[in-house]
């Protein structure tokens, strides 16, 4: 608790711009921000998978996480503050980010060949950029059965990483909260609001933020699966490093 | 005064033994080996193909390196996955059927007892007598499709559905060059 | 390229067709009975894995409407708390007690009524161990699974017990009368095994003549109430007592004590006392009080810190802890005083204490109690004639969540909400209870207080060690002749505790619960105290007869099943433990662990320890690391190779299809290692 109120006298002063240390070079930072967006905005990456600059943090994903002054935290619930020293980009940190994304990937069913998202998916171009080959750990096979009620959208439930991105879009943006979370422990789960729990009875349309904010591919639109032939898709082009965030599928 | 003749290497170059095998999977991974085209010619100054659809050798002998493609599905993937994983001090997981069950696995959340009975006895169209076969030649399915690491050490994942020919080629010449692969943006890819 | 294969789709097949019908097969006459009472069960049970299918429509409005008896006590239940959303918890906890379990339809209604989304109120519900979208049995049997039951032979009881009545542990029987299953530790580990029924009363001291009793009672329906009243006896232990447990003092005491001094008086003279927070963390109690009393809280449209909370946390969750029961059982005067000095030292005027859902039989005593110094003037208006002093502590009760002893989470379920723990900064003493300054304290942090309040700071602070002031109460229990409560000042050496209670030949002594630290006998010349050996109260003895493999394994079963769910490394890590110490379990044969299988232990506790959201997961693994390091061959015996062991048993995955082709030659087996 202790460490909130040093932070007080720390943040950035009126007029000289301060800045924080990411792997030994100097971010600028603005009052209030966290350390992944000021490193955004300076152009540095820090792997994340639930955090998204239109939204509030969420903190659940946990590939951000830094050592700040040699104790870690997530980048992107922790205020920058001057004279910080943040190491991200290290082998350490690196190592642990791959072994959270081989959890996320045996706990769902993410069988890339079959998915429509292939190519555009965070969660594939961040394993990429972390030299993931292969899921080092047992496979869960969850039986997650997939919901193709909606006139317009498929949710396969198979690829979700629970970054609750949707649940932030549909509540905030808009206005609908369409999406929560239930279950508890590896069960933890999506749930849709709708009387029969079913996408087709709840208030979505296609053109909800929330139907694009999906980094993975469990929202889907539908008839529009495998436009980009492979090469040309969102992170056949360049790493997720050198690129800015965007929404699900734009690029 | 004679000159002394250069060193010789510490070891005479010899040629690698490659094996390779396809279990529960579609061959998609070994027609994209293939499509390295004239790099095969390449490929065999330094290589030799011990067991493999390519040669037809049916018993796989000592190997520096497998090559699996496909998952375990059955009792005899996993009898040959242990004789590769006995015969090649090098065993590497080819696609992502061997590296995360892939396409075959898509049967795991269906109960296999339901799935023979549909198969061989209610589906449409088959005669009263149809019952599922009890062949000792037959190999038995397994309650579910595994990737090959959960049965025995891996060393290496090529991944892919299939690998690219250039993964392929990357990944081998690190490995014949003692290099640990490295495939990177545009050769790691998971379709 | 592979075309998209929908095989999800294809099992969707059928499912809801006949819906009534497997309902009634997977639910027996439980279904339909329930069906029967209220007509409330047309709708789809949620299956907490698979959405239901889009035929399967909740009846409508009127079919709610329906509910004959019911709706009056549901109604009942929605105006005792104002239809306030926030409330949520308490909402479903009562309406659950009246039906037995929350059929989707209930759920439907109750998000109408405030004015929530249905899938909120199906999220809240679907959080808690305690709450139950299915249909359960019309009594609920619960073991409780701590391994201080286990070794006292609760497994066996539980099977003994299910075979008497016919069912399979987490099923209902057939005729619907009963289920039957395990929870985490209750907290009785002193008077184990122990069983919770219902969600409400307590059997201790289980053995096989009590459960053949039991298994007799139950199937003759014969009503809680009308059950041997000796079982439901709980005794104190009480087994050494200092200033918390032996030092009673008259109600208003410490109140008067505080008034006389002032409020700053008061604050400076907790932080004289250097008292730390007893939950765990051992924060500071002075200080977490004057930063909330200086906050100023940050709600839109409400004045600055215009409310300040006080909250007890009594959601003693740490398997082999027991003293907060105790505690508010005996001292609940205390208790409460300290709640009230806290309450004129930040100045609030609202106090809430978050009673554990396992602890649910306290309820009425604490009511009472409650009602008792209201009637003294010891809570409510103008406290002991002091103008202005205005404070009130209302209960809430928990409904099976390990994680919301962590404080922000158990402000999240205040709020009638899923607990996960906050994002912090900002802490609650900025923003807690509903977006205002809050202090969190555990129940033995305000006991301390009230003695603080009446004897002054100094007088606490020359009790136990520089850095720990004053007593801390141990819940002990293991392998000892006198288990109960032991109160020691800080600085007591662990040795003497084991002498005291009366434990022999001991191996190891788990501190502080599992989050806490597995000692072995070359430590036990070490001190309780924050600075050698903090603990949080629970002092677990392990005699050298006992498996430390399978005491780590328990705890690690625990962790998976108490995770939240929200972040990533305790989510999966603490499911792929598990997974992993089972894969080593059962040396007599099962047992299927290789080297590998440790290296990969060493690496999930690296990664839970830098990685979580918060403190659940972070120490998840503390008694697997302690364990493997102190008591290495535990795991070792266990291994069958030193190079690698397949994940499953793969001779077992042949097994359907041996079943179904009738084989057994050679060819239909895998042998588990060539």
């Amino acid at each position: 608790m202790s460490d909130v109120h040093d932070m007080d006298d720390m943040r950035a002063a009126p007029g000289s711009p301060a800045t924080f240390s990411l792997d030994g070079q100097d971010v600028e930072f603005q009052a209030g921000e966290t350390l992944i967006e000021a490193a955004t905005r300076a152009g540095r990456y820090i792997p994340h998978l639930c955090w998204h600059p239109d939204f509030h943090p969420h903190g659940s994903c946990r590939l951000c996480t830094v050592k700040v002054n040699g104790r870690a935290g997530a980048a992107c619930t922790m205020q920058a503050a001057a004279g910080q020293e943040v190491q991200s980009d290290t082998a350490e940190l690196n190592a642990q980010r791959k072994t959270l994304l081989q959890m996320l990937f045996v706990e769902g069913n993410h069988f890339c060949p079959s998915c429509e998202k292939s190519g555009n998916c965070l969660l594939q171009a961040t394993a990429y950029q972390m030299g993931m080959e292969g899921p080092h750990f047992e496979q869960f096979y969850p039986n997650r059965p997939v919901d193709a009620s909606h006139p317009d959208l498929l949710l396969d439930f198979n690829r979700c990483i629970l970054c609750e991105l949707c649940v932030r879009a549909s509540r905030d943006v808009d206005g609908k909260s369409v999406f929560a979370i239930g279950g508890h422990g590896i069960h933890t789960h999506l749930l849709v609001n709708s009387d029969s729990g079913r996408l087709g009875d709840a208030d979505m349309a296609l053109g909800d933020r929330a139907a694009s904010i999906c980094p993975v591919g469990v929202i889907l639109p539908k008839r529009r699966g495998f436009a980009i032939p492979i090469g040309q898709r969102r992170f056949d082009q360049a790493p997720v490093s050198q690129q800015t965030q965007g929404d699900g599928d734009s690029p | 005064m004679t000159t002394p003749a250069p060193l010789p290497p510490l070891q005479a170059p010899r040629k690698l033994k490659l094996a390779t095998v396809s279990l529960a999977g579609c061959f998609g991974c070994h027609m994209s080996f293939l499509d390295i085209d004239e790099r095969l010619f390449e490929l065999i100054e330094h290589i030799e193909f011990d067991r493999s659809p390519l040669t037809d050798i049916k018993q796989v002998g000592v190997c520096d390196i497998g090559l699996i493609e496909g998952g375990l599905c059955n009792a005899e993937n996993v009898l040959v996955l242990r004789e590769f994983r006995a015969h090649c001090k090098t065993l590497v997981a080819v696609g992502a059927c061997a590296i995360t069950g892939g396409l075959p696995a898509q049967r795991n959340h269906m109960d296999i007892g339901a799935i023979l009975t549909d198969v061989y006895c209610t589906r449409q169209g088959l005669s009263a007598s149809c019952r599922i076969p009890d062949d000792p030649e037959l190999p038995l399915p397994l309650n579910q499709v595994h990737p090959i690491h959960e049965v025995v050490h891996v060393d290496y994942f090529l991944p892919g559905c299939p690998p690219s020919a250039n993964a392929f080629w990357t990944f081998l010449n690190d490995l014949m060059a003692g290099r640990t692969p490295h495939l990177g943006h545009g050769l790691m890819h998971y379709d | 390229m592979l075309d998209h294969f929908p095989a999800a789709d294809l099992i969707q097949v059928n499912l809801c067709a006949d819906l009534n019908v497997k309902l009634e097969t997977a639910y027996g006459s439980s279904f339909r009975f329930w069906r029967s009472r209220a007509r409330l069960f047309e709708g789809y049970p949620t299956n907490l894995s698979e959405p239901p299918h889009r035929d399967c429509h909740v009846k409508s409005e009127s079919e709610v409407v329906a509910m004959s008896i019911e709706s009056a006590a549901f109604e009942r239940v929605l105006s005792r708390h104002g239809r306030d959303p926030h409330a949520l918890v308490q909402i479903l906890r009562e309406t659950q007690a009246l039906m037995g379990w929350l059929p989707r339809s209930l759920l439907s209604a109750m998000a109408r009524e405030l004015k929530l989304t249905l899938a909120h109120v199906e999220g809240v519900a679907g959080f808690y161990r305690f709450f139950h979208t299915r249909p359960m049995g019309r009594l609920r049997v619960l073991f409780s699974d701590n391994i201080t039951d286990r070794m006292l032979g609760s497994e066996a009881l539980m099977a003994d017990l299910c075979a008497r009545l016919g069912i399979k542990p987490g099923q209902v029987s057939a005729d619907g009368r009963v289920s039957v299953d395990q929870t985490s530790c209750t907290g009785l580990c002193d008077q184990g095994p122990a069983l919770l029924v219902n969600h409400h009363h307590v059997i201790t001291r289980l053995d096989a003549p009590r459960v053949a009793q039991l298994a007799e009672l139950i199937r003759a329906e014969v009503p809680v109430p009308q059950w041997p009243a000796d079982w439901f006896a709980i005794d104190h232990n009480i087994r050494r007592a200092d200033v918390l447990l032996g030092m009673p003092l008259a109600p208003g005491a410490a109140i008067a004590a505080a008034l006389a001094r002032g409020a700053q008086a008061m604050l400076d003279d907790m932080k004289r006392s250097n008292l730390r927070g007893r939950g765990g963390a051992g924060f500071a109690a002075g200080l977490k009080w004057e930063l909330c009393r200086n906050a100023t809280g940050s709600i839109p449209g409400t004045a600055p810190g215009s409310t300040h909370y006080v909250v007890c946390n009594a959601d003693e969750g740490e398997p082999g802890t027991f003293k907060d029961r105790v505690l508010l059982a005996r001292h609940a005067d205390e208790v409460f005083e300290g709640m009230t000095v806290a309450a004129l030292v930040i100045g609030a005027r609202q106090g809430l204490l978050y009673l554990r859902g396992e602890y649910r039989y306290l309820l009425e005593h604490l009511q009472a109690v409650l009602q008792r110094r209201r009637d003294q003037n010891l809570l409510g208006s103008a406290i002991l004639g002091r103008a202005g002093f205005d404070f009130d502590i209302a209960i809430h009760v928990g409904a099976g969540a390990y994680v919301c002893g962590e404080e922000s989470a158990l402000i999240e379920s205040l709020e009638g909400k899923r607990g996960t723990p906050r994002i912090r900064p900002p802490f609650p003493v900025e923003q807690g209870y509903l977006g205002q300054p809050t202090i969190v304290n555990n129940v033995e942090t305000f006991c301390a207080a009230s003695h603080i309040a009446a004897q002054g700071g100094a007088w606490w602070a020359g009790i136990g060690t520089h850095q720990s002031t004053g007593t801390k109460i141990h819940s002990v229990s293991g392998d000892c002749e006198r288990p109960g409560l032991y109160e020691y000042p800080f600085g007591t050496r662990i040795d003497q505790i084991l002498e005291d209670c009366g434990a022999r030949d001991t191996q190891a002594v788990q501190v502080g619960g599992p989050s806490g630290v597995c000692l072995s006998a070359f430590e036990f010349d070490r001190r309780i105290a924050f600075e050698d050996v903090p603990s949080a109260g629970a002092f677990m003895v392990f005699d050298c007869t006992r498996d430390m493999f399978e005491v780590a394994r328990n705890f690690a079963h625990f962790f998976a099943h108490e995770s939240c769910g929200f972040c990533t490394p305790c989510r999966v890590g603490t499911a792929l433990v598990v997974k992993r110490l089972d894969k080593l379990a059962n040396a007599t044969g099962g047992g299927r662990g290789s080297r590998h299988d440790l290296d990969v232990l060493f690496e999930l506790d690296l990664l839970l320890h830098g990685t979580t959201h918060c403190g659940l997961g972070a120490s998840a693994c503390n008694p697997l690391r302690d364990t493997i390091i102190k008591f290495r061959p535990a795991y070792e015996r266990r291994l069958e190779s030193l190079h690698f062991e397949p994940g499953f048993d793969l001779d077992a995955e042949l097994s359907i299809a041996r079943r179904m082709t009738g084989r057994d030659d050679p060819a239909a087996h895998l042998e588990i290692s060539p």
